[in-house]
């Protein structure tokens, strides 16, 4: 399998007046061509900002890409993306065309004042100007069929306020599906969504995504949703990765504590609620530096000294599964 | 599960009067790093302290003519002599020229009659609030030679002793009146925000249809009505009262939307589910609420009230003479000629737009730290 | 739409009867008849007026009758004769007066509209965009300033300045040469020339705050979700900005025109007084000076008017241009 996407010790301060947010620290980690790779981690992990700042579209400033590289296929044009100007052309041809997104609101991530339609359609008129009205027309009812929205030449020309939270998202998977993209980040796409639309949703992104052989980033704070879609999972704990490998694995074995914390705080069919385990604590302040290991506060395993002073290394089992913990030095 | 210390993260003394600071102080700190609206402040409170004790702090009244020194230029004040050096502050004498050009007269500093400032010195008697008896004046010039500091008008008064006589009547009816509005607009907003439904129809239809009268033309209209015998406290009322009656629209359609935004918070269903009467519920739950969001809007209408009484009393509508305000002391300017030739008859026009933009600096800084996301 | 048009044209009606009742008070506060004044005015012009005949005159005007009834006397006048009433201060019919000035008024109205609009817009984009800049401080400042100062010291403190350093005279409407000479392109030309000055200082009034607005709008606005959509999208920064933060901030911009046409025309009757310009300003000023309250009461209802008629269309403007406020409005 050939790599898609590189992104290597990549660290990404916000600078705000309240203090400098170190919002990501030395994230490494690539796609390959047609998987799906989960990203899990609390609010405030840092998915978001690694997903952003493959797009280029975070704010800059307060963000501010301190150091490591972003490549897009780095077998074949190897496009340095963290070094291209925000608004460039090569960068904005790589947005949509190569890369697109599935934002997580899809009410607030729709002007309310343009139609669907016109805002579906835009980047494919952009990036395929060859394209006369009526193909561009034709490429955009088929996905909008596609998706499962009903009537598609109706809500072609409705407003995003017209209509329910799922067909909103269903709309704005077409969106993303309109320039036939080589990945496809999907940031939480099914948390502002009911339970019984998130598992249509889920489903339509699977299908979809062997359908158009892409690859696929799909953020979630859902053990469960990531395990059951992704074929390689990546933990996030404050900015960093602490855990990463194959789905199952990650699963069946893991091996930092907070994956494993997170994996009893899922609750399943088969077992009274009481046995569920919450991390204890909260996610500390994000201005707050780490000398040691990030999770040391709330971790139950801790060694000690070493865990509160020493950075953690990372550790390559021959099974491709990594960790960043002391317990496995 | 193990045991949990907070060893990594510890509170110091400045983040935990952060975190359980009260509202108010948590403005009131957020309100001092706005620096400008700090100082503002600061000089907003000094233009009110010299509208209270203004009788002290000029020379003369409000009506002393000096007949013989009608549009005199403001007086320069000397502190070097090239004679005597250095000593306290004095100010020449002025003799009255013709000017053989224009035809007009001018005044020139006579070097030969040098006067000086006498300070906490026995003037013209007046009272203090009505109550205390004074002759004392901050500062002052024997009879013969006056001192204007913003020079003198058409009937040779002193235009800073007028200015600063003039602020009572022009800061005092900002306050007035915003109250006034305050209260129409604080009772008939609760009570549409509060009630909601056909009432709260019916008053926000008011509420704009007020908003959307032009001020100045029915403003105009009502005060040219008053009585001109009235006294200038009746008048001074009547105005007030008029101002505000037209403009409480605004403050009433905020407090509106303010009351409708937090009757709908949990506190407010705990009270009525509690068994708390409305009145109640207005007073002591909702007010509070939102008094900030009230405060930053009062200041930012005081200005349009002060605004407001200066147009009319410059039209002659307004505060009649003898009485005197900052609108009709720019009365005197309406006349093109005199301005150019005058110039200093502008000046109370700066303390108009001063007073004006430093509301509006308070204004703006208290919003700002009353809700800082917003 | 055109449903939702004609009930708000009938939601006017009471909008109507109030105003017409504010200026009926305008009209009947005054302390004694109204007739009494009209009689002595008459009497001061050398007319003989028997007593008899000032009774017939307060029959004829129905100030005798109770004050219903004279209100609705002359709201009928008004109503079905088109008939404002008679200006004893200028010894003609309120129409006339009205007829001749009220042109102007709404040309410098409308002109300072224009203005403020054309200004306050692209600042305010500008200002947002390079928040904190010199340039954005500089605006805010004058912003300040131009909120600060009332219309009519702004009108005194320019044409002062321009007589002071150029040596120009910005009263009136003409040149001296012009008052009296007939059309031509040149009285054109310097009618105009007289006409920038105070539809740019009646402008100013509203620019400042609009530029405040404008800047706080598109700020919010580019925080929003969908401006991050759009970028993802791989739009240019220039066609993202006009396409769909701006005219988001746009909206809110056009619904202030309920309180800024009510501001312009405060500030179009002031500057309109200082500088001399014929335009209704001055006679109401005048008009409400001598108690000359048919021609005060019709000034300020038309005034009135004009206000409630501008907010009307920027309403309606708001519903055709926002698929929310449409969706909404036209549902109910």
């Amino acid at each position: 399998m050939q790599r898609i996407l590189e992104v290597k010790d990549l660290s990404i301060n916000f600078y705000l007046r309240e203090g400098v947010v170190h919002a990501l620290t030395d994230v490494n980690f690539e796609v390959f061509e047609n998987e799906t790779l989960g990203v899990i981690g609390e609010s405030g992990s840092g998915k978001s900002v690694t997903v952003q700042s493959i797009l280029g579209i975070l704010s800059q400033p307060p963000a501010k890409i301190v150091s490591g590289s972003i490549r897009f296929e780095p077998e074949s044009r190897n496009l340095e993306l963290n070094l291209l100007p925000t608004y460039g052309d090569t960068y904005r041809n790589v947005r949509w065309n190569d890369i697109s997104m599935i934002f997580q609101e899809p009410m607030s991530s729709f002007s309310p004042l343009h139609s669907i339609g016109d805002q579906i359609s835009e980047a494919l008129t952009l990036h395929r100007p060859e394209l006369s009205e009526t193909d561009v027309l034709s490429v955009c009812l088929g996905l909008l069929e596609k998706v499962g929205i009903p009537s598609p030449a109706m809500f072609f020309k409705r407003y995003p306020h017209e209509f329910s939270g799922g067909m909103r998202q269903r709309a704005m998977i077409a969106m993303a599906l309109v320039c036939n993209p080589k990945i496809l980040i999907a940031d939480e796409p099914t948390t502002a969504l009911d339970v019984t639309i998130e598992a249509q949703i889920l489903e339509l992104l699977e299908s979809i995504k062997s359908e158009f052989n892409m690859s696929m980033i799909y953020i979630s704070h859902d053990l469960a949703v990531i395990g059951e879609i992704s074929d390689r999972i990546l933990v996030m704990y404050l900015g960093r990765v602490v855990e990463s490998g194959v789905a199952d694995e990650v699963i069946d074995n893991p091996l930092h504590p907070y994956t494993r914390a997170l994996l009893k705080s899922i609750p399943k069919i088969d077992q009274p609620i009481e046995s569920l385990d919450p991390i204890e604590g909260s996610i500390p302040s994000p201005f707050e530096v780490h000398t040691g290991c990030p999770f040391y506060s709330r971790c139950t395993e801790r060694l000690g000294e070493i865990c509160l002073r020493q950075k953690p290394a990372h550790k390559t089992y021959n099974n491709g599964h990594k960790v960043s913990c002391h317990l496995h030095a | 599960m193990g045991s949990f210390s907070n060893s990594s993260s510890v509170i110091n003394e400045e983040d935990k009067n952060f975190y359980y600071a009260t509202q108010w102080s948590l403005i009131r700190s957020r309100f001092r790093q706005h620096r400008l609206a700090s100082i503002s402040l600061i000089f907003l409170g000094l233009l009110y302290l010299f509208a209270i004790f203004s009788d002290f702090l000029v020379p003369y009244s409000s009506t002393q003519r000096f007949s013989k020194y009608n549009f005199s230029a403001p007086t320069s004040i000397y502190i070097y002599d090239s004679e005597a050096g250095f000593s306290s502050p004095f100010v020449y004498g002025q003799k009255k020229i013709l000017d053989k050009k224009t035809f007009s007269w001018k005044y020139e500093p006579d070097l030969t009659k040098k006067v000086y400032i006498q300070f906490f010195t026995e003037g013209e008697e007046y009272s203090l609030f009505g109550i205390f008896k004074s002759n004392i004046h901050l500062f002052g010039i024997d009879e013969e030679t006056p001192v204007f500091l913003f020079g003198s008008d058409r009937l040779g008064r002193d235009v800073f002793s007028r200015t600063i006589h003039g602020s009572q009547i022009s800061l005092s009816i900002g306050l007035v009146g915003v109250s006034l509005s305050f209260l129409i607009g604080i009772l008939l907003g609760g009570v549409s925000g509060y009630y909601g439904g056909y009432i709260d129809d019916l008053i926000q239809r008011f509420i704009d249809f007020m908003i959307s009268l032009p001020t100045i033309p029915l403003w105009m209209a009502f005060s040219a009505v008053l009585p001109r015998d009235w006294s200038s406290l009746k008048t001074y009322f009547a105005i007030t009262i008029i101002l505000s009656i037209i403009s409480w629209g605004p403050l009433a359609r905020v407090t509106r939307g303010k009351i409708l935004a937090l009757r709908e918070e949990d506190y407010t269903l705990a009270a009525r589910a509690a068994g708390a009467s409305t009145p109640r519920i207005i007073v002591k739950h909702l007010l509070p609420g939102f008094s900030s969001h009230l405060i930053v809007s009062i200041t930012l209408s005081i200005p349009g009230m002060i605004l407001a009484e200066t147009a009319l009393s410059f039209l002659g509508l307004g505060i009649q003479p003898p009485a005197v305000s900052w609108g009709t002391l720019l009365q005197d300017s309406q006349d093109l000629m005199a301005i150019t030739n005058q110039p200093w008859l502008l000046i109370p026009a700066i303390f108009v737009i001063g007073t004006v933009l430093l509301f509006n600096f308070v204004g703006d800084g208290l919003r700002d730290a009353a809700d800082p996301y917003s | 739409m055109l449903t939702y048009t004609i009930k708000r044209l009938f939601q006017l009606i009471p909008i109507l009867f109030v105003i017409s009742v504010v200026a009926y008070a305008i009209i009947e506060l005054p302390p004694g008849d109204f007739a009494d004044f009209y009689i002595s005015s008459l009497r001061a012009t050398g007319v003989t007026v028997l007593e008899d005949e000032a009774l017939r005159i307060k029959e004829q005007y129905g100030f005798n009758a109770p004050v219903v009834e004279r209100y609705w006397r002359w709201l009928e006048n008004i109503i079905f004769h088109g008939n404002f009433g008679y200006s004893f201060e200028y010894q003609k019919p309120v129409n006339e007066i009205i007829a001749e000035k009220l042109p102007l008024s709404i040309g410098l109205t409308f002109g300072a509209l224009i203005i403020s609009w054309a200004l306050a817009i692209p600042i305010g984009i500008y200002s947002a965009i390079h928040q904190y800049s010199k340039f954005d401080y500089f605006f805010t400042f004058i912003g300040f300033l131009g909120l600060a100062t009332p219309p009519f010291l702004m009108a005194l403190i320019f044409a002062w300045l321009f007589l002071k350093f150029f040596d120009y005279s910005v009263l009136g409407l003409y040149s001296p040469e012009y008052v009296t000479a007939p059309w031509s392109f040149d009285k054109f030309i310097d009618l105009c020339k007289h006409l920038i000055l105070p539809v740019i200082l009646i402008g100013l009034q509203g620019t400042g705050t609009i530029i405040r607005v404008m800047r706080g709008n598109l700020l919010d606005e580019l925080k929003k979700p969908y401006v991050i959509t759009a970028k993802a999208k791989g739009l240019k920064f220039r066609d993202l900005l006009l396409k769909y933060p701006v005219r988001m901030a746009i909206n809110p911009i056009i619904s202030t025109i309920g309180w800024l046409l009510p501001a312009l025309i405060a500030g179009e009757i002031l500057i309109s007084i200082v500088l001399g310009i014929q335009t209704l300003g001055p006679v109401l000023l005048r008009s409400v000076l001598s108690q000359d309250m048919w021609l005060a009461a019709s000034i300020v209802m038309i005034l009135s008017l004009l206000t409630i008629i501008g907010s009307l269309i920027s309403d309606l403007l708001l519903v055709w241009l926002d698929p929310r406020i449409r969706f909404e409005r036209l549902s109910k």
